[in-house]
């Protein structure tokens, strides 16, 4: 019989959960779980400089290899610095696992030192938590942790682990499996809704295949290949599923929601059936839900019972794994299609192929004039392998990332969706190296999300995590100054940041990173070139960027998907609060 | 079922663990929904508790309420209580003034109402009274008149009437959303 501390067996069954890094800082509660690290435990813990950047690192390392991220921190301050990548994870439905450190059992409730209640803050932000009292129960803890993260809708978990329970012994014990009655997604999907989703499919005129990130959790990308090509079905891949199917390939139109392509909004909007994987109708895609594809049906498949008629009601409900889903779909239309292939839709794809010819995305950059973002997002991508990481804060430069970066593969795009979460990209992209320290990963950052977590760099700097931010720095909250420009007259508030202030290129030297800055368009392919040449620094480029540019196309806020403007000319601003969109 | 404002009954068999009723309760909140009232307590099974919750929802919303309430991980399973298949109770103690000729008027509500006296004063009256929320309503609005000092309610708790328990029933959201089963 072994017996260990509580500490001992938190990190022995974080090995045997395959977990190869932590991100943390420590701290006087989670003290005891960094003695083992020195010499007894093989995990890498990687000194974050920041609780939220360990806990937006662990987020970019689930995205980039499918794992669970783990991050801990110690009690109080340590915790409430989690608060933020939790939501994150929650929004996005990313697998990670907080540990946090907490006051001893004896003190709990008496407001110690350090003391937060982190399972009441994180209840409404983790899809589960834990608050451990006794020793005994750790391991097992640990597992549940692990499977929830992990399966059904992934999310966050916390666990909070009193450090007298760290420090006391017992007895190891490792349960071979999990028993959570009150858990038990649906991941097989019921194959009568499939045939009835297959006729659907086989009987529409105009569908379109309407991707969300749930095609990336499940690993349904080779599945979904085989459906749109097999049925000839054009697809949309959300701002969650930029790479589910490749940019390249001809029945890829593209990013729908509010700075979609014009092609892929309006595809849904003209469409007689939406067969939507993996993806939740989010306000940032229907515009308008009223107005939203008002002539479709919906086929709905998601792993989450909860979003199916959520915002949009669904013809044929089909709960279950995008990936089982997806093959059975793939299966059945093989043998309804037979040797007769899809259905002539040629006037359906002659129209969207019409609207791309007529309607891609532009900008204008002059050789001799200021730097267009889009010009050097190109740039980056152009000078880039495919399997190329990117990564991208919030704000304009997240649009123009998504925009005008092509994707090709899944798991190679890293954000914040749904909390849009300034401050992530350049933890995630430290996150996203440590998990595929292969690939190239480049973080593609606005000046003010840069300033909300750069001190990550300094992480990278010490436990040698390279990679290279490019900064996208036009000196203003780009996007909320886009929206006064629009919708209130321009008169611009709380915006200005200056693109001066901090010297970015000195910043990053005093990281240890290389700086370089870029002010006109023809030193773009130099300093990119350098920039990918260095693998032993991260790199930083200050792109000084036009800042009167804005994001088109654009469905404003709370209006109809029918009403994109396509570009600045076609704007009336209005300064009527009446008309004023909600952000 | 109607769509306007509507209280339901909700039945939910929960684990019985520290934070369970925050994580339901909190649920509620966050989805803004106002709870009228919220019973807990054991069952047959050792480790799991029944809560009963009456919701005033519309019916839409109460469904993406329910779906919620069922990812939680320490609920087994929700059901919602159809009035006409089930049995409601709730259990109401209510202090009322009872001075002069009024304690004979009130002893008279309670006969007529079959409700126990449990304290009596030289100035108020205890009346402890279990039943349909409907009568324990009609109850209240009586003896308002005299005054009421103070009311506890316990809430209301509902089982299905039938031979299956709530362990037996198919999750009325998972069967709507067409899955193979919760
Ligand atoms: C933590 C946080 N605070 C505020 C916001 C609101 N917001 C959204 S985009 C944006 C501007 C981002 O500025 P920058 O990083 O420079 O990107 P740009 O839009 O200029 O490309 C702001 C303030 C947010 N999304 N997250
Ligand atoms: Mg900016």
């Amino acid at each position: 019989m072994t017996t260990l501390t509580g500490a001992r067996a938190l990190l022995k069954a974080l090995e045997l959960e395959g977990v190869e890094v932590i991100f943390g800082i420590p701290g006087g509660a989670s003290m005891p779980i960094y003695d083992p690290l020195v010499d007894e435990s093989p995990i890498r813990h990687i000194l974050c400089r920041h609780e939220q950047g360990a806990g937006h690192a662990a987020e970019g390392y689930a995205w980039a290899t499918g794992r669970p991220g783990v991050c801990m921190a110690t009690s109080g301050p340590g915790g409430t610095n989690l608060v933020t990548p939790l939501a994150d994870a929650k929004m996005d439905s990313v697998p990670i696992v907080a540990i946090t450190g907490q006051v001893p059992t004896p003190v709990v409730g008496n407001d110690a030192f350090q003391e937060a209640d982190i399972t009441g803050i994180t209840m409404p932000i983790t899809k589960h938590n834990f608050l451990v009292k006794d020793p005994a129960e750790i391991v097992r803890t640990v597992r549940e942790a692990f499977h929830i993260a992990t399966t059904g809708r992934p999310g966050p978990v916390l666990i909070d682990l009193p450090k007298d329970v760290l420090l006391a012994e017992t007895e190891w014990s490792w349960p071979e499996r999990v028993s959570l009655p009150g858990y038990r997604p649906t991941t097989k999907g019921n194959q009568r809704q499939v045939v009835e989703a297959v006729k659907m499919i086989l009987a529409s005129e105009r569908p379109v295949l309407y991707v969300g990130g749930g095609v990336i959790k499940a690993n349904a990308s080779e599945e979904l290949y085989r459906l749109a090509t097999l049925g000839r079905l054009p697809v949309v891949t959300t701002l969650m599923a930029r790479g589910a199917f490749p940019d390249s390939h001809e029945l890829c139109l593209g990013m729908p929601g509010m700075h979609g392509s014009y092609t892929a909004v309006t595809a849904m909007q003209r469409a007689d059936l939406l067969v939507a994987l993996g993806a939740r109708f989010d306000d940032r895609v229907t515009g308008k839900l009223a107005a939203f594809a008002p002539h479709a049906r919906v086929i709905h498949v998601d792993i989450d019972p909860a979003e199916i008629g959520k915002n949009r009601a669904a013809d044929v409900p089909i709960v279950g794994d995008c990936r089982d889903v997806i093959a059975k779909m793939v299966a059945e239309l093989e043998r309804r299609q037979g040797e007769a292939g899809p259905p002539d839709r040629s006037a359906w794809l002659a129209q969207l192929r019409e609207w791309q010819q007529r309607f891609p995305f532009r900008y204008d950059q002059r050789p001799d004039g200021p730097l267009k973002p889009q010009y050097a997002v190109e740039r980056l991508r152009a000078l880039a392998d495919d399997d190329t990481i990117v990564v991208a804060g919030v704000g304009q430069h997240q649009m123009y990332a998504s925009q005008f970066w092509r994707f090709e593969k899944p798991r190679h795009w890293i954000n914040s969706g749904g909390l849009g979460t300034m401050g992530f990209a350049v933890p995630a992209a430290l996150g996203a190296k440590v998990g595929r320290p292969d690939a190239r990963v480049v973080a593609i950052d606005g000046d003010g999300c840069f300033q909300m977590t750069a001190q990550e760099l300094a992480t990278s700097t010490t436990e040698k995590i390279p990679f290279v931010c490019a900064i996208l720095n036009n000196g203003y909250l780009g996007m909320v100054r886009q929206w006064q420009e629009l919708f209130f007259d321009q008169r611009y508030s709380g915006v200005y940041l200056d693109p001066n202030v901090p010297d970015y290129v000195k910043l990053a030297e005093a990281y240890g990173a290389v700086g370089i800055r870029v002010e006109r368009p023809d030193e773009v392919d130099a300093a990119i070139e350098k920039a990918y040449s260095i693998t032993d620094r991260s790199v930083v480029i200050d792109f000084r960027i036009d800042p009167s540019e804005g994001v088109f196309p654009m469905v404003p806020a709370g209006a109809s998907n029918d009403d994109i403007i396509l570009g600045p000319e076609a704007i009336r601003p209005t300064s009527d609060p009446e008309e004023a969109p909600i952000a | 079922m109607t769509n306007g404002e509507k209280l339901h009954t909700i039945s939910a068999l929960v684990e019985d663990k520290p934070g369970v009723l925050t994580r339901v309760a909190g649920l509620f909140a966050a989805r803004g929904f106002n709870i009228d009232s919220l019973a807990v307590g054991p069952t047959e099974t050792p480790g799991l508790s029944r809560m009963t919750i009456v919701v005033n929802v519309e019916t839409k919303p109460l469904e993406q309420v329910t779906k919620q309430l069922n990812k939680l991980i320490n609920v087994i399973k929700i059901l919602e209580h159809d009035p006409g298949t089930s049995v409601e109770r709730e259990l109401m103690l209510v202090k009322v003034r009872a001075a002069g000729e009024d304690r004979q008027r009130i002893l008279e509500i309670a006969s007529v109402f079959r409700v126990n006296v449990v304290d009596v004063t030289h100035h108020t009256i205890t009346l402890e009274a279990a039943g349909k929320p409907e009568k324990l309503e009609a109850l209240l609005e009586l003896v308002a008149d005299f005054g009421i000092v103070e009311l506890s309610r316990t809430g209301r708790i509902a089982l299905s009437r039938g031979d299956r328990g709530i362990r037996d029933r198919v999750l009325r959201a998972a069967r709507t959303a067409g899955g193979e089963g919760a």
